[in-house]
Parts: C-alpha cells; sequence; structure tokens
C-alpha cells in the first residue's frame, strides 16, 4: 500500500521536508500503526515526534479521532502538533 | 438554508464592508455578531515582532467548511462568514474573522462563539512567532480545548 506522507509546522522542520512516499508493509493498515512503523524507522522521524508533544493526524484531510482510522491505498496521511490559529 | 462562506486568503479583510455585503437588502435579519483576532505584541512574556501562519491547503478549507456546518445545523442563523489569514503577520494585523447573522442576538453570539471555539482547536493552522530570543511555535493551550468540549457535553 502507498502512502503519502505530510508534516506541519515544528514537525516539518524536525523531520527537514514537507512530504514524503511511502510503501507500506501490509500489516501497516492504520494510522497508529503507521506511527509506529515511522518511530522503527529511526530517524529524523523518532525524534521529531518524541520532541512533538502529542502529534495528532489527519486522513485524506480529515482529522483522525484515534489510532485506529483505516488507511486505504493512495492516502494522504498528515502528521502535526496541535492546531493553534485563531 | 443559511449561507456560509469561508475564505483563507493571505490579504487583509473589511469588517464593515463583510457586514454591509451580507446585510444588504436582506430585512429577515435582526442582529449581528462578529469576532476578529488580531496579533498581539507579546506573548508568554516575549514581544513579537512577527506572526506567521503555516496551514494546510486543502485539509484547512475542509475543516472550516465542516465547522460552518455544524454551527448552521446547530444554530438559527441566517448567513456565516469566516475568513482567516495565513502568512506572515505583525503586531495590530488582524488574523481571523467570524461574522454570523441571525433574527435574533442569542443565535448569532452562541453561533459566532461555537465556531471560533471549534476553530482554534480542529482547523489546521500553526502560528510561529518572532522573538528577540529566536522564533518558536506557538503551543496549544488547554483552555482552547476545554472551550471546545463545552459544546459537546452541552448538547447531551
Amino acid at each position: 500500500m502507498n502512502v503519502t506522507v505530510l508534516y506541519f509546522a515544528r514537525l516539518r522542520e524536525a523531520i527537514g521536508r514537507e512530504r514524503d512516499v511511502f510503501s507500506l508493509p501490509p500489516e501497516v493498515a492504520t494510522v497508529g500503526a503507521l506511527r509506529g512503523w515511522l518511530l522503527a524507522q529511526g530517524e529524523p522521524w523518532a525524534g521529531a515526534f518524541a520532541e512533538t508533544r502529542r502529534v495528532r493526524a489527519a486522513v485524506n484531510q480529515e482529522m483522525a479521532r484515534d489510532d485506529a482510522t483505516p488507511l486505504s491505498d493512495g492516502a494522504e496521511v498528515a502528521f502535526f502538533p496541535p492546531v493553534t490559529g485563531g | 438554508m443559511a449561507n456560509t462562506q469561508v475564505r483563507v486568503q493571505a490579504g487583509d479583510f473589511d469588517a464593515g464592508a463583510e457586514i454591509a455585503r451580507l446585510r444588504a437588502g436582506n430585512a429577515a435579519i435582526g442582529a449581528v455578531a462578529s469576532f476578529i483576532g488580531v496579533a498581539r505584541d507579546r506573548n508568554d512574556g516575549s514581544p513579537v515582532a512577527t506572526l506567521t501562519l503555516e496551514h494546510y491547503p486543502g485539509m484547512t478549507e475542509r475543516a472550516l467548511e465542516g465547522i460552518c456546518a455544524q454551527a448552521v445545523q446547530r444554530f438559527d442563523v441566517i448567513d456565516l462568514l469566516v475568513i482567516h489569514r495565513v502568512g506572515q503577520l505583525q503586531p495590530l494585523d488582524q488574523i481571523v474573522l467570524v461574522v454570523v447573522t441571525s433574527a435574533h442576538r442569542g443565535e448569532a453570539f452562541a453561533a459566532c462563539q461555537f465556531v471560533m471555539d471549534y476553530l482554534k482547536t480542529e482547523a489546521p493552522f500553526w502560528k510561529k512567532e518572532a522573538t528577540p530570543q529566536g522564533s518558536r511555535w506557538v503551543d496549544a493551550r488547554e483552555s482552547d480545548e476545554a472551550a471546545r468540549t463545552r459544546w459537546s457535553a452541552a448538547s447531551e
């Protein structure tokens, strides 16, 4: 399964780029599994996710309510810190 | 059916002109409530020289439209307008405008506050401020989360 992963704000700076495209193993089928898989890839993800308190996620531009949110082939997944607009 | 409009833009806005445009010729409107968020020159004890707003193009508009859809379902409003700026701003600059028109003030006040409380916690914007000690990302406030949660408790 292929997914595009986007990073924003502090997380984007810590990772050093705006996006990655990954070909994921079949068992990585939820937001939570993707988070774990990225951490297991080591740097820059491990450090970036560790230093950003409460990393939130969106799948196909909808806020992911929990780690069980499923991924599908071609999904756009975004990781970012809690929002601070307004 | 309420009229909702969402704009994400770099440029400034004119609240008076927007309100006049919404009201024009509509005698059903009995109340207009608005909120303007403005960039301050201090935050967390430091002077702030510039404020840069990053966002998630595409999702930002969808999130704001989703918040407006919830608001018009919940409150009896006639118009709902949200304008949010992005890019580099300075103290005194306007950041966000919410305008609600309705027949009566209660619904207008409530809808305006509802939209801002949800925008603060659900719309993908991030603020970075330049201070004399360097630039830093603004941290989310727990009080903003509490302000939004209040609305879900009220509906149960």
